[in-house]
């Protein structure tokens, strides 16, 4: 399947570009300022925002029509800087679209969990994707109403899906 | 216990209740990990007040293989085989998610053939995938016979699967950058000749069902699922369809060619077991319509995509061709470099919409991939559905979400 329109790099080029298209005119009339990169690439829209603004984001592009809470993962890009990428996937029904919502989390101190806001309020079945992020990654999501492992026992230790958690496991 | 009147010193002062009124009523049943109606290995902790379930809370990952974690330490070709062990009543519709995924990162152009083929298998796996649900629910629920019925027409399909990939479940028989192989001689012939006797089986179960009203009182009304519920939970596929979200990726979001295929998406306003049955058992006419069509207007010409790097040559040219045998080397022993991004594919699969969110490097091994699958989301809707309902309904609830442990576990 060729891809038949050219990516988009950059907040600028997007807003630029894609200025009608309806999850950027949300994002755009809700916070301009806490979209910090964009970018349209295999035809697939990506929206970079402030890891403290995820729910508002969400609420904003809810209202906009994506109604449909997809996907959530995350990506370690160890031993990059900011180490951990959240990505969540929302489907608008209306538009018969997908969006591609980023947040870009630092490691933080060692001792201390990373973490953003959870969109458990805006979306309940968003529970079990945020688990899970939260036992393979070690990523806390604040106001989550059960955030417990999912995968792993409860008393397991460390967060398999972490670049530097071994293939085999620890033995 | 009421204390024994004879006894004083056990006697209570009146003014206190007795613990026959104070004891709590709630009692705490364990269901699962290994239990026939969990269809693998589910845990549910389920709440009760007499027959009636107060909570239900599902406990997963005893078949947590971490097969997100295998994925990185794979080339990308050798990630095929894994994705068919994740939901293995669907196999095809795994294979083909993967695949779409890498070859949007790569930008492969499909020969329209491959594409038709796998359309044609993925619904063949869909049937495969409804049958078996048809036939579990249906023994949950206590008819026992459906079961036989369903597994005949269901071993003719794996023979199909068989005769194309050389194995009846884990097929690995899409790859990246088309199919592993041509279909064998006179193997459309077999899938033309099962299609066509397909519609009065269907019947057949149908008469066994839709009729019996033991069978319509089991699932009448029972777990009940709003639309706006299904949106928010996130359920997919037939569940959701049922509920009255008219959505479904094959038609609004069409890959593989399927923009060329006449087909109805069945959908209900009732919510309950009872519509989901409906659904499904609409969906296996339309998935034979989808078969027939595919054979009707296969198209020729090669079933792998023109890019020596990515395709392994044909067994001919590798031993014949000087050229040949060195890609073939190359992609075995270094795999092939996938430019670095990010992309997420979404199809629709018998439970309900799968996703692979394949992140790339620009080397031979994906980053991360993650896939989402229907039961994993779906499963937290079994509460919703079950809630102040009668215990007894938990296994109907079940069986109609038509859950897959090892795509909820993975």
């Amino acid at each position: 399947m060729a891809n038949s329109t050219p990516p988009l790099r950059g907040k600028q080029a997007v807003l630029a570009e894609m200025s009608s298209h309806p999850a950027v005119r949300a994002l755009v009339l809700w916070k301009p300022e806490a979209l910090t990169d964009a970018k349209f690439e295999y035809g697939e829209l990506t929206l970079t925002v402030a890891a403290a603004e995820i729910r508002a984001a969400c609420v904003a592009l809810q209202a906009a029509g994506y109604n449909f809470f997809e996907d959530m993962t995350a990506v370690d890009w160890f031993p990059q800087s900011p180490r951990f990428q959240l990505s969540y996937h929302l489907l608008s029904h209306a538009f018969k679209e997908r969006i591609r919502l980023r947040v870009l989390l630092d490691e933080g101190e060692p001792g201390t969990q990373p973490g953003v806001d959870s969109i458990v309020p805006v979306w309940a079945g968003a529970n079990f994707f945020e688990r899970e992020v939260f036992d393979l990654f070690g990523i806390g999501f604040h106001g989550h109403p059960d955030l417990r492992r999912i995968m792993m026992p409860d008393d397991w230790q460390g967060h398999p899906l972490r670049k530097d958690y071994p293939v085999e496991g620890y033995r | 216990m009421r204390s024994n009147p004879s006894s004083p010193v056990l006697e209570r002062p009146t003014s206190l209740p007795s613990t026959e009124e104070t004891a709590p009523r709630q009692m705490v049943l364990n269901m699962g990990p290994q239990h026939p109606a969990t269809h693998g290995v589910l845990r549910l902790v389920v709440e009760l007040d007499g027959e009636i379930i107060t909570s239900v809370r599902p406990e997963i990952g005893y078949l947590h293989t971490g097969i997100e974690k295998t994925c990185e330490a794979k080339f990308y070709q050798q990630v095929v085989p894994l994705t068919d062990r994740i939901n293995y009543l669907d196999p095809l519709s795994n294979n083909l998610c993967y695949c779409l995924a890498v070859e949007k990162l790569l930008d492969l152009e499909i020969p329209e053939r491959a594409q038709w083929i796998r359309v044609l298998l993925t619904e063949l796996s869909r049937l495969n995938s409804h049958l078996i649900w048809l036939g579990t629910h249906a023994m949950d629920i206590g008819a026992l016979t459906v079961f036989l019925y369903t597994f005949r027409e269901r071993e003719e399909i794996l023979r199909l699967f068989e005769a194309v990939a050389g194995q009846r479940m884990m097929t690995s028989y899409f790859r990246i950058g088309g199919l592993a192989m041509e279909p064998p001689r006179g193997w459309f012939e077999r899938v033309a000749a099962f299609i066509k006797s397909f519609p009065e089986k269907i019947d057949e179960y149908s008469n066994l069902l839709t009729g019996n009203p033991i069978f319509y009182n089991r699932l009448k009304g029972v777990g009940p699922l709003s639309a706006a519920d299904a949106i928010a939970l996130g359920v997919t596929g037939p569940p959701l369809r049922a509920s009255g979200v008219d959505i479904d990726l094959r038609r609004d979001m069409p890959y593989s060619g399927y923009e060329k295929f006449k087909f109805h998406v069945p959908t209900s306003t009732d919510g309950d077991t009872w519509a989901r049955y409906e659904v499904r058992m609409i969906e296996l006419r339309e998935s034979t319509k989808i078969v027939e069509q595919a054979l009707a207007g296969m198209p020729g010409g090669p079933v792998k995509a023109d890019a020596p790097k990515v395709v392994l040559p044909d067994r001919e040219k590798m031993k014949t061709q000087m050229e040949s045998l060195i890609h073939h080397f190359k992609i075995v022993t270094e795999g092939f470099n996938v430019p670095a991004g990010e992309v997420y594919q979404g199809i629709e699969c018998g439970h309900g919409q799968v996703g692979y969110y394949v992140v790339s490097d620009g080397t031979a091994k994906p980053w991360r991939i993650h896939m989402r699958y229907p039961s994993f989301a779906t499963l937290q809707a079994v509460e919703t559905m079950a809630k102040g309902r009668l215990i007894a309904d938990l296994v109907a609830v079940i069986g109609t979400i038509d859950i897959v442990l090892g795509e909820i576990d993975r």
